[in-house]
């Protein structure tokens, strides 16, 4: 039997007039990867925004597994193991890409009042940093400042980061986001390789790693869920056709 | 403390409310809109003060003298602007602090030198040195109704300027969202030299009409900044509204707390130890109150962007 | 690592402070200018807050505009504790350290829930309200200032106070000791979250870093830092004023810290020399000084960004290059 990690049931956000996050429901089980597509303006952003913990909901529930995290804190449902990556990429520029990865399995080891011995040597911290970066494929760049990275290579740390902290959930903001078809196909082969370790909420753009990687789909539009299921339900569905896919 | 007493005190402070008003308003509209952190603001204060102390003293007449020095306000608000302040929009705030607190030294500095440590006043006229009664025993001086009048008058004119004209739909647009001006294709950078001279003309303004009852010193302008600061803070920044009831806020609680801070005192502790906290406490009363805000609403009371 | 490499324009530069500290005492004298050894002292003394508020604002990111606050509130409890006749070093110095720790946790508590401009606003706002409390108070000398009639006493036999050559290397260890401690946090895995967070606080606070407990924490440490700043003032002047805690007295402590280099380590003792020689030698050649050091001020933040030590450093690159 599988087991729903993420259950989000009848979440609204409005900003003035608009409402944003319109009745949203929908779950994430084990192992899965549950992506979210939709037209710009869907509020995707909104949603991962809520459900990450940056913004309220103004009703509803979050449910990570089984307990309620509506009220929690961003820092908080990370350490229950619900972490994200940005849409626009968020690493620490002036930091070299190992202290990007480090400061996250810090952030995993717990609380961080140490305050005398030197992080940079700390191999508890070193050591798995780099075992992730080799992991993604950037193992050699470790003593690259983050900013002076590739930006496909900026989006391939970003997750690193997440996963540094071990996640049980990861809400991927648009990983493809500004990446050619080549960097792209090779981010969907990585995912598709992190298929079966993690549970996923996917939200993105590209149709291809959408259909390549997702068990199933739910569709959004102008803050309404206006179809779930499998990729062969959503790409037969009617609405979803003329609401979204004819638009391509 | 008699009832008259109590109507004058609170007169008081609607005044400095309003004066602070017109210092914040212009504060939070350059923060709001060119995102520039001004404390060199406070300075322009001082400017309108002495401006206004010479040109009385030229033309022998404060009405006279203080017309003019109003387009002096101007031009010396628009230089400031296109010669240094400009080239700080793009930095940091840190680097904004750090740069107008050079120019505050400078103008300090120079205004020291030309007028000396006790500077400079404006005289009254005997047609306003006189005072009114408003009966039941309250007498108000008549250029505190002056200041009132003449400060809500400008308060009113910029409220128009804001909320009727073009330039005023302009000026809201980029208090709430900068980029959106630029897309509008608007010659940013003579809206932002309009903006700073309008700052520049209401806080001198305020300057002068205070002169007269005050004085004009060099460094007059910084106390003065740091309250527009705590009033801004209050009223969330880049809203003009917000500084709008928290100058008045401000202006009544600091007033009235230096007034009757010890008649309340004493109901609870005895004379001595009234006498020696009132003053602290009184002079502590603003901070604590924007510490409350703050505590409660971080982006003070009315903050104009969303969020 | 300490200093980066000692051959470099950045490491001589340096090396060239602390030995100046060092030997001012003596060198002062042989070339006839004896009264800076006295501006060295204060120097060494204002450098304590400078490295304090440096730990804040150029590791944390955290602009403080009324960091002097903990300057005054460490040296009036000194001055207070010693008109009531308490003069013991060991009650005063961690009452006065203590403190500092306690109201800067009281406002950073209040400050951090604020960003940016905020922040620089109430900080600012606090030390002023801090201010108008030290001139209220007629009891400690209000504007006129409160004469503190003896030193820290210690009862250690060769320890006092009073004596200029034992207050000159007293301040050179605590300031050593401060630049250590700086070193040795700003490098550990609460400096790193810290430094994480001025970078990006979103992210860090995404991965799991609650930033508002470590940015407090530091806020709490740079506060006591600077207190321990404000017990050496009053101990070497004999005096506080409510001038200590002045608002322009924490603008002056921002540009100290600018003027070096911000985050680095060594940056704010070059910077509070300069600061403190340069205006030292402006005052004497004329009366109106501020006219000269204002637009320097100026001229500093537009053309000199990274201070002394991004100065050196661009001189070391370009000899590599």
């Amino acid at each position: 039997m599988t087991k729903t990690v993420l259950k989000v049931d009848n979440l609204v956000k409005r900003f003035g007039g608009l409402v944003a996050t319109d009745h949203v429901s929908l779950d994430v089980e084990q192992n899965e990867i549950h992506a979210i597509i939709g037209p710009n303006g869907a509020g995707k952003t909104t949603l991962i925004h809520q459900l990450s913990g940056m913004i309220e909901p103004d009703s509803g529930a979050i449910l990570f597994n089984d307990v309620e995290i509506t009220q929690l804190s961003a820092p908080s449902r990370c350490h229950a193991g619900l972490v994200r990556s940005f849409q626009i990429t968020s690493i620490l520029k002036n930091f070299t890409v190992l202290d990007n990865v480090a400061l996250a399995v810090q952030a995993r080891q717990g609380h961080s009042f140490r305050f005398w011995k030197a992080a940079q040597k700390d191999q508890t911290l070193r050591q798995p940093a780099q075992e992730i970066l080799d992991e993604v494929g950037l193992g050699d760049r470790s003593h690259v400042l983050a900013g002076n990275l590739a930006h496909g290579e900026q989006r391939r740390l970003e997750i690193a980061v997440a996963l540094a902290t071990s996640p049980k959930l990861l809400l991927l903001d648009e990983p493809m986001a500004g990446m050619d078809s080549e960097a792209s196909e090779s981010m969907t082969a990585y995912l598709r390789s992190l298929k079966g370790k993690y549970t996923m909420l996917l939200i993105e753009h590209d149709m291809d790693a959408v259909f390549a990687l997702a068990d199933r789909i739910t569709v959004l539009v102008y803050g309404q869920v206006i179809a779930s299921g499998i990729p062969e339900e959503i790409r037969k569905n009617a609405e979803v056709r003329s609401a979204y896919l004819g638009d391509d | 403390m008699t009832f008259a007493l109590f109507v004058e005190q609170i007169i008081n402070g609607l005044q400095l409310g309003i004066i602070l008003f017109l210092v914040a308003a212009g504060l939070t509209l350059i923060f709001g809109i060119m995102d520039l952190v001004n404390l060199a603001h406070g300075t322009l204060y001082m400017f309108g003060a002495f401006f206004a102390a010479t040109m009385v003293s030229i033309t022998g007449s404060i009405v006279w003298g203080m017309i003019l020095a109003i387009p002096l306000m101007l031009l010396a608000g628009v230089l400031l602007e296109v010669t240094i302040l400009r080239t700080l929009y793009t930095r940091n705030h840190l680097d904004q602090v750090l740069a107008t607190f050079g120019l505050i030294l400078f103008f300090n500095e120079l205004f020291l030198i030309a007028w000396g440590p006790e500077g400079t006043g404006i005289a009254l006229p005997p047609w306003l040195s006189g005072s009114t009664k408003l009966g039941m025993g309250i007498e108000l001086p008549d250029y505190r109704i002056v200041i009132l009048v003449s400060g809500l008058i400008v308060a009113a004119m910029l409220y128009f300027l804001v909320a009727k004209t073009k330039i005023g739909m302009l000026i809201r647009a980029g208090a709430s969202n900068r980029e959106m001006v630029g897309a509008l294709g608007v010659n940013i950078k003579l809206l932002y030299t309009a903006v700073f001279g309008i700052g520049a003309v209401m806080a001198g303004f305020a300057g002068m009409i205070i002169t007269p009852i005050t004085q004009a010193e060099a460094g007059m302008g910084e106390g003065f900044l740091i309250l527009a600061f705590v009033v801004i803070v209050i009223g969330g920044i880049g809203s003009i509204r917000g500084a709008f009831y928290a100058a008045i806020i401000t202006g009544l609680i600091d007033t009235l707390g230096r007034s009757f801070i010890d008649v309340v005192l004493l109901l609870v502790v005895e004379s001595v130890t009234a006498e020696t906290a009132g003053p602290a406490i009184s002079s502590m009363l603003i901070y604590i109150l924007m510490a409350i805000v703050l505590a409660l609403k971080p982006n003070g009371l009315f903050p104009p962007r969303g969020a | 690592m300490l200093m980066g490499s000692l051959w470099t324009p950045r490491g001589i530069y340096n090396a060239v402070i602390i030995i100046l500290c060092i030997i001012m005492p003596w060198l002062a004298p042989a070339i006839g200018q004896e009264f800076f050894t006295d501006v060295f002292t204060r120097t060494m003394i204002f450098a304590i807050a400078a490295i304090s508020l440096n730990l804040i604002m150029g590791y944390g990111g955290m602009i403080s505009f009324g960091h002097a606050v903990y300057i005054g509130i460490g040296g009036y409890t000194v001055g207070i504790l010693s008109y009531h006749g308490i003069d013991n070093g060991w009650i005063q110095w961690p009452m006065a350290i203590g403190l500092c720790g306690v109201f800067a946790l009281i406002f950073g508590a209040i400050s951090l829930r604020t960003k940016g401009v905020y922040f620089i606003m109430i900080t600012l706002a606090f030390a002023q309200m801090m201010y108008f409390l030290s001139v209220s108070i007629e009891k400690y000398g209000s504007d006129d200032g409160l004469n503190i009639d003896s030193q820290s006493q210690f009862g250690v036999p060769f320890f006092d106070l009073s004596d200029p050559l034992t207050i000159y290397y007293t301040a050179f260890l605590c300031m050593m000791l401060c630049v250590y401690i700086t070193y040795r946090f700003v490098n550990s895995r609460f400096g790193m979250v810290i430094r994480g967070s001025m970078s990006n606080d979103e992210r860090m606070r995404s991965i799991g870093y609650p930033t508002y407990g470590y940015k407090l924490t530091a806020f709490v440490i740079a506060g006591m830092m600077a207190g321990l700043s404000g017990i050496l003032s009053a101990n070497f002047e004999a005096f506080m004023s409510p001038d200590n805690l002045f608002w322009i007295a924490s603008g002056d402590l921002i540009f100290m810290v600018v003027l070096g280099g911000m985050g680095t380590i060594f940056g704010p003792i070059g910077g509070t020399v300069l600061f403190l020689v340069i205006s030292e030698i402006l005052s004497n050649f004329t009366e109106s000084w501020h006219l000269i050091f204002g637009p320097l001020l100026i001229l500093v933040v537009l053309y000199m960004r990274g201070g002394m030590e991004g100065f050196f450093a661009s001189l070391g690159r370009s000899q590599n290059d």
